[in-house]
């Protein structure tokens, strides 16, 4: 068979743009499944061996004040690996060149580290000295944010004490990959600062010497964790514990998993529609590029080869074709891959990363494509085979055409006789038609899918931090405060408001359905921070019972109406049922709401207050920030502007990565198909456009029937790839749905529109393509073999 | 299927062949009824005004279509009782066939459009033998599109008989090209006929070309109206065109 392995070698030259044009629609496919799955799959191991490495904690509890006697009681619960005992405290800092307040994290270091948990990975410097106040290591994020090194100093307010700290050393911790200030919507690096310092030290400062504040503990293999923590809570109870929880509700782990979980769901969905689409229409392509063959396909069974030998022939082709885009596909998937890992990891900080991808991505993609290729090839040479030789060598009969709906058209419009004749080919040709009509379709359909997270993802940001969290700024107490606080947080200078708020850890549990959150107490007459209904309308809150939101509802199976367990973890840790009275709106993280007098019934105790949201006089910021440094009841301070201006650079420029990535290779994509459907087009009409050239008509004349023709395929195509991308963008968007946020599904119209444009463009370079080969088509050597 | 050959038994047997095409509610009868009988070694000429039915008749004897109705027998076989595989092993032993519109793989030169056939064949030729033959030794490594028609349908003859083959069909051979040309590719189809005792069919619309042949066949209307036998063959070059 070297002979017609040689016409392979030799039709592949010969199509070289056609085949890379089919090859990139499959790389397009292609690289899609392997990027998604790769950047997954390398973050989810990276963030397993960070885990591992550096110790991180399997169960969290934080308390008032226990004596350390306590903490061997701990470390004998049956299932306990491991148990630090440490002390975690807020302050607000005050950093060189950084005008506005910013919140540490403080965190306690031992003296003896061996063995320690949740250990930190020194980047610069070294722990500090177990005897010294003044010392402290910062995380990395911060002091890239606000280019402090070591030796650098910076001030903290700790328990009403304004402490100068010296940096020496900079280090990464498996607790803050994702790390984020309270009152803060989003990470700020340079506002949110996680310290270490010497546990001696803190201890004094804190008063809190021989206690500790917050346990760490690391399961054996097997051990129950639910049982590890109910010990532990009866344990901690008396000591002012807020109830232990797990990782799940750690907040670092939760975000980074929530995050992970969306790349993860993004790449169920995204990768597959973009895969089968490309499969769908390489079959297409192939099943029409191959149908062109029909009188070679006749000669080769005329001269006796076997329907296997011929199909063989041409499936070599298609692999040979299909092989390159696969091979284009993978190195571009795992290149880009690779890239959206590194953007995903610089962002949490990995000390580390694992590249990592399943072999069986590979599999998978390049299974689907050579397949729906190999179909595409089959299906067309299976057609001519049917045919006797005598038949498929002949070109086709001359097709009969009805006068039919393009005679009737032409009666009422003066229509020219090149746009009957195409009309004509589509109604005698309306499966072809339509199929290319779909594949078109499709790929703008991708394209619209690919755009409309930036539309989804900018009305979120409006709904979020325009509609719902209006305030310029929430300040926090370290402890709940009673009302009198507010009115001093409102002498604070600029002050023009101030709400204040109540936040309660508790657990919500509808039978075994249990879910860890907060409940925010708010005042009656909010206007900063507010409550949206369904329809983003602002709402107030019921005198009584509790409002959540659609995700909590959902995660807990209540409805309105439903009852539910409260488990307050905090004071008291009152029990209670409570009517879950309404329903709201919120896109990120996971709410409940309740009126503060509710609450404080809830609770079983006087008003009181763990923050404000505040407005401000713009005018005045300098000197409210300044106030609030030296403020000692402000333990944590989040600005909302920051946040949204965070947001955009930082979860969105993740997003928007990802989504430009998906938007190119759609636009590849689009191209592609576009390209191929002129291509082919052609080709079929090649004998007939040389009998009218030679007839006399111009090119411009014989150019028309094509570009006609792709007029209206167009015309179909453009909206019904709105209708598909509609559809295709609706799945996305439940994909993307995560307990960090939510995105609504938002298609702007320019969305669609760009989509439209992108196929257009597709279709007018395309053009230029048939009209070049039209000018220089052959006459004679078309006509030449035929009578 | 059987290589042995014995002289005396007919190669072609045909015996009310008809053949109808339908496309739609439009009926062609392109056979209406053809009997006809073919010796070893024999060269017969089919005359006939076009739409005759004479391509039909050569493409069922080549096994590329099929007969609406009627027999031909091949030797023992009976061809209109072969299913797909067996006409294309039959196809691929037996026949020769030279296609009216030449029907080269454009991809590939003339040596290896050749040489498709001989690497199925069983006791083909060299490509180069056959080009030989047709006298296009020097234009082996040309495309299709660089040899003329009269080039292209002399390579469609070298790779008809490359595989020397039992049976040569040639519809319209020499159609296309001018008389020096059509008498060299006659010539070569007369010397496979003599050299290989190759039983050969020629369609021509030259009518001078019969006197070449031992047996003329005269078609109209699907049937063959008269047989007409030659009883002195010329050499081509006698033959005025
Ligand atoms: N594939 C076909 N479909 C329909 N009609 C055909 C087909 N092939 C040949 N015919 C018709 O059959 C008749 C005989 O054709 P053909 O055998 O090619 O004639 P000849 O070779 O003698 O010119 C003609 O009327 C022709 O139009
Ligand atoms: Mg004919």
């Amino acid at each position: 068979m070297r002979t017609l392995d040689r016409k392979m070698l030799r039709d592949l030259r010969r199509m070289w743009a056609q085949a890379l044009a089919i090859a990139l629609v499959i790389a397009g496919g292609a690289a899609t499944f392997v990027l998604a799955s790769g950047a997954y799959r390398s973050l989810d191991e990276t963030r397993i061996a960070y885990y591992e490495r550096y110790r991180f904690g399997d169960i969290f509890a934080e308390i008032k004040r226990a004596p350390r006697s306590v903490g061997e009681q701990i470390k004998g619960i049956d299932g306990v690996a491991v148990a630090d005992f440490r002390i975690l405290h807020y302050a607000v800092l005050d950093v060189a060149n950084l005008v506005e307040p910013a919140t540490g994290q403080v965190v306690s270091v031992p003296e003896r580290i061996d063995g320690q948990q949740n250990r930190l990975h020194l980047r610069a410097g070294r722990l500090p000295e177990f005897d010294r106040s003044d010392e402290v290591v910062v995380n990395e994020a911060f002091a890239k944010a606000n280019r402090l090194r070591s030796g650098d100093t910076f001030r903290a307010l700790l328990n009403g004490k304004l402490c100068t700290l010296r940096i020496v050393g900079i280090a990464l911790s498996p607790e803050f990959i994702y790390a984020i200030g309270p009152g803060d919507l989003v990470p700020d690096d340079r506002r949110f600062a996680v310290i270490w310092m010497a546990e001696r030290a803190l201890a004094g400062i804190l008063d809190l010497e021989g206690a500790f504040n917050a346990v760490s503990i690391r399961l054996l293999r097997g051990a129950n964790p639910e049982q590890v923590m109910k010990t532990l809570d009866a344990v901690l109870e008396r000591y002012g514990g807020t109830g232990a929880f797990t990782r799940k509700d750690q907040f670092s782990h939760a975000f980074l998993d929530a995050e992970l979980a969306q790349l993860a769901a993004m790449r169920r969905v995204i990768p597959p529609i973009f895969l089968l689409v490309s499969a769908f229409l390489i079959n297409m392509i192939l099943t029409r590029a191959i149908g062109l063959e029909r009188e070679q396909i006749g000669l080769l069974k005329a001269i006796g080869y076997g329907p296997l030998t011929i199909a063989m022939h041409y499936i070599k082709l298609v692999i040979a074709i299909t092989g390159i885009g696969i091979v284009i596909g993978f190195i571009m998937g795992a290149w880009l891959g690779q890239g959206v890992t590194r953007l995903y990891a610089e962002f949490f900080h990995f000390p580390f990363l694992i590249f990592r991808n399943d072999a069986s991505t590979y599999a998978i993609a390049g299974a689907v494509s050579v397949a729906s290729a190999v179909a595409g090839a089959l299906r067309a040479v299976a057609q001519v085979l049917r045919l006797a030789p005598a038949v498929a060598m002949q070109p086709p009969a001359p097709p009969r055409y009805n006068r039919g709906l393009a005679s009737h058209i032409h009666a009422r419009l003066p229509l020219s006789q090149m746009t009957i004749m195409s009309l004509r080919h589509m109604a005698r040709w309306p499966m072809r038609a339509a199929v290319t009509v779909l594949g078109i379709a499709l790929a703008s359909g991708l394209l619209i899918t690919a755009l409309l997270s930036f539309d989804s993802v900018e009305s979120m940001v409006n709904v979020a931090f325009f509609k719902i969290d209006r305030q310029h700024a929430t300040v926090g107490f370290n402890d709940p405060q009673n009302m009198r606080a507010i009115d001093s947080v409102r002498q604070l200078p600029g002050v023009l408001r101030a709400e204040p708020f109540r936040t309660v850890p508790v657990r919500l549990r509808n039978g075994h359905r249990v879910r860890r959150l907060s409940i925010s107490g708010k005042p009656a007459d909010m206007d900063l921070s507010r409550i949206l209904d369904a329809n983003l309308r602002p709402q107030g809150l019921p005198s009584q019972g509790l409002v959540i939101d659609t995700r909590v509802a959902e995660l807990l199976h209540v409805s309105r109406g439903d009852v539910v367990e409260v488990e307050v973890l905090e004071g008291k840790r009152v029990q209670r049922r409570v009517i879950v009275s309404d329903i709201v709106t919120s896109y990120l993280g996971l709410s409940a709401f309740m009126g503060l007098e509710a609450l404080a019934d809830l609770l079983d105790e006087g008003p009181r207050v763990s923050g404000a949201h505040i407005a401000y006089d713009v005018l005045q910021e300098r000197a409210l920030f300044d106030a609030i440094k030296s403020t000692p009841v402000v333990s944590s301070i989040g600005l909302q502007k920051r946040s949204i201006s965070r947001f955009r650079s930082t979860i969105k420029q993740n997003i928007d990565y990802m989504v430009t990535v998906y938007v190119a290779l759609a636009v590849i994509i689009a191209f592609g198909v576009v390209y191929n459907s002129a291509r082919i087009q052609l080709s079929e009409h090649a004998r007939e456009i040389a009998s009218l050239r030679v007839l006399g008509f111009t090119r411009n004349e014989v150019s028309r029937i094509l570009l006609t023709e792709l007029a209206i395929v167009l015309l179909i195509a453009v909206p019904l790839g709105w209708l598909i991308g509609y559809g295709f963008g609706w799945l996305l968007i439940q994909a993307f749905s995560s307990d960090l946020y939510r995105v609504p599904f938002t298609i702007e119209r320019a969305t669609y529109a760009k989509a439209s444009l992108v196929v257009i463009a597709a279709a007018l370079v395309s053009a230029l393509i048939v009209r070049r080969r039209v000018n220089r088509l052959d006459l004679v050597s078309v006509l030449k073999a035929r009578d | 299927m059987g290589n042995d050959l014995r002289m005396s038994d007919l190669v072609f047997e045909v015996r009310g062949l008809t053949k109808v095409y339908r496309s739609g509610e439009v009926e062609v009868r392109a056979l209406a009824g053809v009997d006809l009988t073919l010796q070893p070694g024999e060269l017969v000429v089919m005359l006939g005004p076009s739409g005759s039915g004479k391509s039909t008749l050569l493409n069922i004897l080549g096994g590329l279509d099929h007969a609406t109705a009627g027999t031909v027998r091949f030797r023992e076989h009976d061809l209109t009782a072969l299913d797909d595989a067996g006409l294309t092993a039959y196809r691929r032993n037996h026949v020769g066939f030279v296609f009216q519109f030449y029907n080269l793989i454009p991809a590939l030169t003339a040596r290896e459009n050749v040489a498709l056939v001989t690497e199925i064949a069983r006791a083909p030729m060299t490509p180069e033998a056959a080009l030989d033959i047709v006298g296009l030794g020097a234009r082996m490594d040309h495309f299709p599109s660089q040899l003329s028609g009269g080039e292209q349908q002399r390579v469609a003859i070298a790779r008809a008989i490359a595989k020397r083959p039992d049976v040569l069909l040639c519809d319209e051979p020499t159609g296309a090209l001018d008389s020096k040309t059509g008498v060299r590719v006659l010539e070569a189809l007369m010397r496979i006929n003599k050299e290989l005792a190759t039983t050969t069919a020629l369609i021509t619309h030259n009518a001078a070309i019969r006197e070449i042949a031992h047996r003329t066949f005269y078609f109209g209307d699907g049937r063959i109206t008269s047989v007409e036998i030659n009883k002195a063959r010329k050499a081509p070059s006698e033959i005025s065109w």
